[in-house]
């Protein structure tokens, strides 16, 4: 119980939690963690209250069924997780976002997902999920984020704000 | 609509240690996430190399004995660079990648709320691309679900084995430069 209290954990720690978490999604769900496909579900969904016939003409869409599965289940207990942790670490929730923020955080949502549906995978199904099965697919994505984030980072992000 | 409710539950508790392990790992912090790409902080690679060690180990160690079977992802490797040539800047921007982002949004963090909305249209503008991207990206470059094992045939626990002592003395070199 004071473990689930203390307000962070070693890296490494939690690493290694996360490394034995992929076995045992691996075991029960035989599927690796993932998360960004759980959105085109959601995106499957919501167009398809609004206007089945183009979900059905679009096969991207179409072929999202069922549309709640394993994944889209598990990306909500990662927010139910989050939320747990942060109130027994006595996280405080965060501040109003400036105007600023909310459009570099809408702007930077949105490209990121373009990008992960390209590379068919995030940083966890690729990154993570892919590396560790040594895919030639998730290292390449790995390698390539990491190297182009650095380049961005040091090129226009100079302080965190 | 669902598949069968107890692999829902299975996925909604999996990912509720997810959720739990990064909110401890700090990564649900934006600040530590870009302080990685300053190369300030290296939480996020410690955690995430980690992750792959530890997990990648027990996984082809149970794939040894027979109890699992590999997922891997095909190698279209022109769409994975191009797809990860976008994903990284726009890591930076946001501060989180995907499931990060719904961790942050989870514990409260406003701004991710609204990452998750851009996410969401993100993935609806990539669906009405995906027939141009498959047949412009994804086809010229394929060589299948390839495993660096498969390409190189340097047996899977060499690679464990080089990445531990790569990721050993690397991390070790940075933890005692920071204590000095």
């Amino acid at each position: 119980m004071q473990l689930l209290k203390r307000a962070f954990w070693s890296p490494y720690a939690v690493g290694a939690a996360i490394g034995v978490l992929s076995w045992f999604a691996f075991l029960t769900a035989k599927r690796p963690l993932g998360i960004s496909s759980a959105f085109v579900r959601l995106v499957a969904w919501l167009e398809g209250l609004a206007a089945p016939a183009h979900v059905e003409a679009t096969p991207y869409l179409a072929k999202m069924k069922p549309v709640f599965d394993w994944e889209f289940f598990l990306v909500i207990g990662v927010a139910l997780g989050a939320l747990a942790a942060a109130r027994l670490g006595g996280a405080r929730s965060g501040e109003k976002p400036s105007g600023r923020r909310i459009a570099e955080a809408l702007l930077g949502g949105f490209f990121l997902m373009i990008g992960a549906r390209i590379a068919n995978g995030c940083t966890s199904g690729n990154g993570i999920s892919g590396s560790l099965q040594l895919a030639l697919s998730g290292w390449v994505f790995f390698l390539t984020i990491f190297a182009s984030g650095v380049a961005t980072a040091l090129l226009f992000k100079k302080e965190v704000r | 609509m669902f598949e069968p409710a107890p692999r829902l539950l299975l996925g909604l508790l999996t990912g509720f240690l997810f959720g739990f392990f990064l909110q401890k790992g700090r990564v649900s912090d934006r600040r530590v996430i870009v302080g990685q790409f300053l190369l300030r902080d290296f939480t996020v690679m410690k955690v995430m190399m980690t992750a792959i060690l530890v997990g990648g180990i027990g996984v082809y160690a149970m794939l040894a004995a027979g109890w699992v079977q590999l997922a891997v992802k095909p190698a279209h490797l022109l769409s994975i660079f191009v797809g990860a040539l976008i994903f990284g800047p726009a890591m930076v921007f946001l501060g989180y990648c995907p499931g990060t982002a719904v961790a942050a949004a989870g514990e409260g963090k406003r701004d991710a709320w609204w990452g998750l909305l851009g996410m969401t249209l993100g993935a609806a503008a990539y669906a009405e691309l995906d027939v141009a991207c498959t047949r412009m990206l994804r086809a010229p470059v394929d060589l299948g679900p390839v495993t660096l094992p498969q390409l190189t045939g340097v047996p899977a626990a060499v690679w464990f084995a080089a990445l531990v002592l790569f990721a050993w003395f690397f991390f070790r070199w940075l933890d005692r430069r920071a204590e000095s």
